[in-house]
């Protein structure tokens, strides 16, 4: 790993700009802008030989480390038991909120390795990997039905597993987990109507961080 | 002279052939294929985004019903990527046990596969006979977890339980006589590992049955021989895996390339394609369920002699007995903090993949150190498939859509997920 390591720095230079080995496992973090050059690298270059692009997924840093149960005052009436709603709001101007990952694997060389990137702008843009990786085609479909990430250079970029005339992009860490909308079926009008959702979200177990000595690092 | 133009049709969502929920918009000129675009989504969960909401057990469940034909290679992957995190190693006898389990849920997997597609292309008949061996593999899941499919039986740590030392009987019904019930209950008398063991004894020859049926018959090679071509770099460019990939003559498969749990300890071959064409795709599924029957029996015969803890003994991750909470207040509060916190994963990104009965089946696992995942994606083998559609029909004949939709092996649980 050390090795690929090596290759990758070797090889891609400053479009990296950080890289970590983690769980055996190597990241890189690349500039969206680079992007293109860099996978047609990764594929190309004998010693790397990336063939094959195993998966692509945006990722929505928008609640990253943020807790819902926060106990860290006592009050007369003992501790507070505020649970947040899980629904975090929409901060325009935080940066690098969303990623893309892909995971490639070269098959020459038995291994892999996962290039995160962070497209920028609002809505957030970067190149299409489509034509390195033709594999790539639904999987940014994807991310940019759930994520709303633009790929640049995409030869369809349409919606692929929401319903047709769905608005918003429901991976989003600020779109509810209940949705905005919900159907059903009007006996009057005879047919499925959309209305305005009338369930609300229970946090029946709060998201908690806690530092477990005994598990990091190993 | 009137106008020719070329007729789109739409195919599905409620097509039999279409294998669950798959609407495919074909524009055809005359009966052939010009263009194949799959709609998928009609099955969309948001399996992943229900994953951030609750605590990593509680999405154990989920993986089950992804790919609901292949339920605990599913679970297989989460939990793997929950231990690489965590940095744990489960016990060997639970590694066996998941590996044993992951083989049968393979022939439970392609024996759908086979009924379904055989029927796809008209032999009615094979859907009947995999249905049957399936019956059998049904109760090893009931045996072990209490359900027959769902079964939520692999934990972080190892599995929930070890197996039964009993395989349950079939009670008398209404509609079930003393004598049916008895001759039912003959394979039934032993352990789960005898009855395991008893069904790769005749398995093979199962399979056998099924080969004098399709293999060299006529009509079965004229619907899937040349049929679906894909070259060999083409299908790695496109992201294939599993018996996509090696029909088309590349030999790359996780439990050998980069093993996981015990595979490096078995024996087994890795059987490739050479054409890329259905029929080849066909040939490789058969001899995996061969090659799978192998290894179960390895496994059978290594968990008879070897016995052991099947869960990590952390009471962190894995509840306590529930006779050590009645006395135990240590084993009360681990309890508690289990149930209703949870346990939490330090920061980082994972990804664990196996070698599922369809392909790759990967999970990327982003941890913020909370008692939930922070993103959890789903690299589903079916998606990508299922993505190539179109260069795969191209040119084809309508009925040809059938053939590839079958031969893909596409499951709309995990695709749309």
């Amino acid at each position: 790993m050390d090795m690929l390591l090596n290759d990758l720095r070797e090889r891609l230079g400053t479009a990296i700009i950080s890289d970590r080995l983690e769980t055996g496992q190597v990241t890189i973090e690349v500039r969206a802008a680079a992007i293109s050059e860099v996978g047609l690298m990764l594929r190309d270059d004998t010693a790397l030989a990336f063939t094959q692009l195993t998966d692509l997924c945006g990722v929505d840093y928008l609640a990253y480390g943020k807790a819902d149960w926060e106990t860290r005052d006592t009050t007369r009436t003992g501790f507070s038991r505020g649970v947040s709603q899980g629904v975090y709001v929409d901060t325009e101007d935080m940066e690098d909120r969303f990623a893309v990952v892909y995971h490639l694997l070269s098959l020459s060389h038995n291994r892999r390795l996962r290039v995160r990137s962070f497209p920028s702008g609002q809505p957030p843009r970067i190149a299409s990997v489509t034509p390195i990786w033709p594999g790539a085609n639904w999987f940014e479909r994807e991310a940019f039905d759930l994520f709303g990430i633009l790929f640049d250079g995409h030869p369809d970029l349409r919606r692929i597993l929401t319903d047709y005339g769905f608005r918003g992009h429901p991976f989003r860490k600020d779109f509810p987990l209940e949705g905005d909308v919900e159907v059903r079926y009007d006996p009057e009008e005879g047919r499925v109507v959309y209305q305005p959702v009338s369930i609300k979200n229970r946090v029946l177990v709060p998201k908690t961080i806690r530092h477990d000595n005994r598990y990091v690092g190993k | 002279m009137p106008e020719i133009r070329n007729m789109t049709m739409n195919f599905g969502p409620q097509h039999p052939a279409a294998h669950g929920v798959l609407r495919l918009v074909l524009e055809m000129e005359g009966e052939v294929i010009e263009r194949a675009d799959p709609h998928i989504g009609l099955l969309h969960r948001g399996t992943e985004k229900l994953a951030e909401s609750k605590p990593y057990n509680q999405s154990i469940g989920y993986m089950d019903r992804l790919d609901y034909v292949s339920m605990m290679c599913n679970e297989h992957a989460y939990v793997l990527a929950i231990e690489k995190l965590l940095g744990i190693t489960p016990p060997i006898r639970a590694r066996y046990i998941r590996v044993m389990f992951d083989e049968i849920t393979r022939i439970l997997n392609h024996l759908m596969w086979l009924g379904a597609h055989g029927l796809d292309i008209g032999a009615m008949s094979m859907f009947l006979y995999c249905f049957r061996e399936r019956e059998d593999l049904m109760d090893c899941y009931e045996a072990v977890s209490g359900t027959r499919m769902h079964a939520t039986y692999y934990r972080p740590g190892g599995v929930y339980r070890d197996l039964p030392a009993q395989m349950p009987h079939y009670q008398v019904t209404a509609n079930r006589s003393a004598r049916e019930v008895a001759s039912m209950n003959e394979a039934r008398q032993g352990s789960l590992l005898d009855f395991i063991a008893a069904f790769t004894e005749h398995f093979p020859g199962r399979v056998d049955e099924y080969e004098t049926l399709l293999t060299d018959n006529r009509i079965w090679k004229q619907r899937t021989v040349g049929i679906g071509v894909v070259e060999p770099e083409r299908a790695i460019a496109l992201g294939f895996t599993g018996p996509m990939l090696r029909g088309s003559g590349v030999e790359w498969d996780l439990r050998r390339k980069q093993p996981y749990e015990v595979y490096e300890q078995l024996d087994f071959a890795i059987p490739v394609g050479m054409n890329g064409d259905c029929y080849d795709r066909y040939l490789v599924r058969v001899e995996e369920m061969r090659q799978s029957n192998a290894i179960i029996r390895q496994c059978v015969d290594w968990l008879r002699d070897n016995s052991g803890p099947v869960v990590i003994d952390d009471h962190k991750l894995v509840p306590p007995r529930r006779e050590t909470m009645k006395d135990d207040m240590e084993s009360l509060i681990h309890h508690f903090k289990l149930f209703t916190e949870g346990y939490c994963i330090p920061a980082g990104d994972v990804y664990a993949a196996i070698e599922h009965p369809k392909g790759e089946f990967g999970i990327y696992l982003v941890s913020d150190g909370a008692n939930k995942p922070y993103r959890l994606k789903i690299r589903a083998p079916g998606f990508v498939h299922l993505s190539a559609l179109h260069e795969m029909v191209q040119g084809h004949m309508l009925a040809d859509v059938v053939a590839v939709i079958g031969t893909q092996d596409i499951v709309f649980g995990e695709i749309d997920r």
